[in-house]
């Protein structure tokens, strides 16, 4: 037992952890900083498999942005309270929908341990990495011959993106909100 | 050293809470942040497949999956937004009108 | 000189088109000066066509032009492509020069119609189908111009289609035709069945070797193709549209139901002669049909007071004379006929027309009379034409006819008895001419006061089609004098390359009997004269001297007379064995056949699928997360059987 396998068992644990308590969560502000966690540690676990530039990058726009986001607008749209969602439902109503979910996991599992992957060599410890593998200068040489044009093409999807949500969030003021009460009154 | 089957049985069970968090969220935040969850398992997954056959490119792939997702999210946002301003609420089974 | 042909009926399209497509935007004169002209432009390259055909030798003439190839189905192929032959260029002459004159009277004649621009669209479009009726190359093409003509037929008829009767008639005249149409379309069938092609060049060289002469094949294939000629041409069974079709513009009656379409199934029968020929016995009902039909409908016009009705009959009994000569084979008497018909019916037409101008649209005889002195160039023009169509020697009807009731005793497949009833039919047809001109223009004027103040002499543009019209009927039977007199018929000379092959089987025919003494023919066409003459003189005892006598006769035989004013009760004859059956069996199927068992049968069908996709759509609940679900738990089954399958 070394440092390395401590190191990923821990982190393991706190990944996945941190997935389940999000999605228990009825408190979002709650869900997202569970989401936060899951990330730091898979964030680890990138590290540890040489993915030094991703990992950071998954922390720095994941963690430090996106989730970020995600507050922002839970705290636009006030959302402290959950009652507005209902009453809870039942384990037992969702009890397909578990074992749905645990069933895909054991399919992925067998597949993972059984000989399905054998011609890759998965099973096994890891190899040795070539010198500079997963650092920045690595990773951008690639991004910025082999894979340029899809690099250049995300940055159009980024800007799509941008405008469509400063369209789609926008107020309209033409429009009367609430289509709902109107109808049901005339 | 750990094998990189340890590292794809991770991913795979995230991937699979994920799945799980779809189903059974009713807030669409959360719903959302669950597929967020299944894009990053995907990405592990992939970013150990790459370290296992030594191929750099896989992380490249993450890279523009991040950015993918970054997107997502913005849009995804926006929409959440918009839906609570027409509804006034966050529960999925509220936004049914497409049916029959 | 081939490379020129397809621009006669291109003219007559053009000006169709423009006057179509700028319906009610140009100025009426614009209309009527693109519409002749683009006629006249046709008539003119006829006339170049006519003598460039001329000028070739006499065995060589034929002039063929294929524009493109129309229908290319395995074996089968059918061009767009025109044939100039002696025939179709008698034919194209006729058609745009007759054509052409009535679209001249036209001008005058639809001075005041609304619509103008339509009128003469229509009139152009039939002008273009008529030229490739007669000039195509093969069955099929023809067939074009065949529907055509009965589509521009349907659309002039009714072309005061407000009225009532306008509409019926239309519709009656369409409907007939394309009874008559089926058995043309099955005459194609068996030929193309037969010989592989429907190119008239190769269908005529080949048939002899492909058909047995006087065989069951041939003869049903020449029924078929007769029928359909005696839908188009107004013979027995299938006249009955004609005299409706008065419903019509009067210039369209002249054009149409007169001089050109209606002459299209004795066109058809004179291009397919070689099969004919082949088929005695087919040959032997047309005569029969078309001397039955001369007669019969002569009779009707004996008693119609109409004055259109009375053109109308006569022009279904000139038409059975034209048939009568194809029956006996002398096909090119039957086109010297349609050439003289063409003339003086239009020209009678034209000239009732402008009596109907004149008399503000009245066209009941009983109330005309004494219009000589108001119509002195209408009168005069009319009396050419009656004594064309009676046969006064000398007028261009006379040689025709006489041609005809010669062939009718003399032909090899003639006799007696069909020269007898055409004999009696030609007294028959002098007597209601000049009972039609006796009551219209002589005797009391019975037309009340105001029309009679309004009555006056047509326009220029109407009365000078008429005058070169007269001028025609009187002169144009002169290209076909007959041998009697010492000419040679020049007429039968220019057909001779078409006739070739029934001219040789006719001549081999001949030698058998003995017929074709002068004495005969001398004596035959003196008693027609004579009879003709007797006949007019009655007409004008009656009609004219003692008109009392009329009436008198009228009560004597107040049945017959009764029988012949409505036509033989044969519109009632129709309706009660053909037209009721047909309601009563559609009734049948409408109410039966179709609501009940099909409609049935489709809504039971579509209900129980409304029930089962009504159960099934319950499915859709619009919740997203549902979706999910079923969507994984088909890729937990899928990635299942690909593991574990």
């Amino acid at each position: 037992m070394n440092l390395d396998a401590v190191i990923f068992i821990i982190s393991a644990i706190v990944a996945v952890l941190g997935a389940s308590m999000m999605i228990f969560q009825r408190n979002p502000v709650m869900a997202v900083l569970s989401f936060m966690v899951s990330l730091l540690a898979q964030a680890v676990l990138y590290i540890q498999l040489d993915a030094l530039f991703l990992g950071a990058v998954l922390i720095i726009v994941y963690a430090g942005a996106v989730l970020v986001l995600f507050l922002f607008v839970i705290m636009l749209l006030n959302l402290r309270t959950t009652k507005e969602l209902g009453p809870s439902s039942s384990l037992m109503r969702h009890l397909g929908k578990y074992f749905l979910s645990f069933l895909l996991i054991m399919e992925f599992v067998f597949i993972i341990k059984s000989s399905f992957f054998k011609g890759a060599s998965l099973v096994g410890v890891m190899n040795m990495k070539p010198e500079g593998f997963g650092t920045v200068t690595s990773v951008a040489t690639l991004l910025f011959t082999k894979y340029l044009y899809p690099f250049e093409l995300t940055s159009i999807l980024i800007l799509v993106a941008i405008v469509g949500a400063v369209v789609m969030a926008r107020k309209d003021k033409n429009i009367d909100r609430p289509t709902e009460n109107k109808l049901g009154k005339n | 050293m750990i094998s990189i089957s340890s590292y794809v049985i991770v991913a795979a069970v995230l991937f699979g809470i994920g799945t799980l968090g779809v189903l059974i969220s009713r807030n669409i935040i959360i719903l959302f942040m669950s597929l967020e969850l299944m894009l990053n398992a995907a990405s592990l997954a992939i970013i150990a497949f790459s370290r296992e056959l030594n191929v750099i490119d896989g992380h490249v792939f993450v890279f523009l999956i991040l950015a993918v997702a970054a997107a997502e999210a913005a849009v995804g946002l926006a929409m959440v937004i918009t839906l609570f301003r027409n509804k006034e609420t966050l529960n999925i089974d509220r936004f049914n009108l497409m049916k029959w | 000189m081939s490379e020129y042909l397809f621009l006669v009926p291109l003219f007559p399209l053009i000006g169709f088109l423009i006057n179509g497509l700028l319906l009610g935007r140009l100025p009426r004169s614009m209309i009527a000066f693109i519409a002749c002209v683009s006629v006249g432009l046709s008539f003119i390259l006829s006339l170049f066509l006519f003598f460039g055909l001329k000028a070739m030798p006499p065995e060589i003439r034929i002039v063929e032009q294929v524009l493109f190839n129309w229908i290319i189905a395995g074996s089968f192929h059918a061009n767009i492509g025109f044939m100039l032959d002696p025939l179709s260029a008698v034919m194209i002459m006729v058609v745009s020069g007759v054509g052409f004159l009535i679209h001249i009277y036209s001008i005058g004649y639809m001075r005041g119609d609304t619509g103008y621009g339509r009128y003469f669209a229509y009139l152009n479009l039939f002008m273009f189908s008529m030229l490739i009726l007669v000039l195509a190359d093969n069955f099929l093409f023809m067939f074009v111009g065949w529907e055509g003509v009965g589509l521009c037929s349907y659309l002039l008829i009714g072309f005061w289609f407000e009225k009532k009767s306008a509409s019926d008639a239309g519709k009656k005249a369409f409907i007939t035709n394309r009874v008559g149409d089926f058995g043309f379309l099955l005459g194609m069938f068996i030929i193309f069945w037969q010989v592989g092609s429907l190119n008239f060049t190769e269908v005529m060289a080949s048939a002899p070797q492909v058909f047995v002469s006087g065989g069951v094949l041939i003869t049903v294939t020449c029924l078929l193709l007769f029928f359909g000629a005696t839908g188009k041409s107004a013979q027995i069974p299938l006249y009955v549209w004609l005299p409706d079709a008065m419903e019509g513009p009067t210039p369209v009656s002249a054009l149409i139901h007169a001089a050109t379409m209606v002459t299209a199934g004795v066109y058809m029968i004179v291009r397919t002669n070689v099969l004919f020929i082949m088929a005695p016995d087919a040959l032997m009902v047309v005569a029969i049909i078309g001397v039955v039909t001369a007669f019969y409908a002569a009779t009707i016009g004996l008693a119609q007071n109409d004055i259109k009705r009375v053109l109308a009959y006569s022009t279904i009994s000139q038409l059975g004379y034209m048939f009568l000569a194809c029956g006996v084979a002398a096909f090119s008497a039957g086109i010297f006929h349609l050439m003289t018909h063409a003339f003086f019916k239009a020209l009678l037409f034209m000239c009732a027309g402008s009596v109907i101008h004149a008399m503000s649209g009245q066209q009941d005889m009983r109330y005309m009379g004494g219009l000589k002195k108001y119509l002195p160039i209408t009168f005069l023009s009319m009396l050419m034409a009656t004594f064309a169509i009676s046969g006064i020697p000398g007028f261009s009807g006379f040689f025709s006819k006489d041609e005809i009731l010669w062939k009718s005793f003399s032909s090899p497949f003639g006799n007696y008895i069909l020269w007898a009833v055409g004999f009696i039919t030609a007294g028959l047809t002098a007597f209601y001419m000049f009972r039609l001109i006796y009551l219209t223009f002589y005797g009391k004027e019975r037309m009340d006061e105001k029309t009679k103040a309004h009555i006056h002499e047509s326009p220029k543009s109407m009365t000078v089609p008429l005058i070169i019209l007269a001028i025609l009927s009187v002169i144009g039977g002169w290209v076909g004098l007959p041998h009697l007199f010492g000419f040679t018929n020049n007429f039968e000379h220019w057909l001779e390359p078409v006739m070739r092959k029934t001219n040789q089987i006719i001549a081999a025919r001949r030698i058998n009997e003995a017929v074709g003494e002068t004495g005969i023919e001398w004596g035959l066409m003196i008693a027609t004269v004579a009879l003709v003459l007797i006949s007019i003189y009655f007409a004008y005892l009656i009609y004219n001297k003692r008109t009392e006598l009329a009436t008198s006769l009228r009560e004597k035989f107040s049945s017959v007379h009764k029988l012949l004013l409505n036509k033989y009760y044969i519109d009632e004859f129709y309706g009660a064995i053909v037209i009721r059956p047909l309601i009563y069996f559609s009734l049948f199927l409408w109410k039966v056949i179709d609501v009940a068992v099909i409609d049935g049968f489709i809504n039971g069908m579509a209900s129980s699928y409304d029930d089962v996709s009504g159960t099934l759509r319950t499915m859709q609940t619009g919740r997203v997360r549902t979706y999910a679900t079923i969507f994984l738990a088909g890729v937990v089954i899928i990635i299942a059987y690909m593991v574990f399958y």
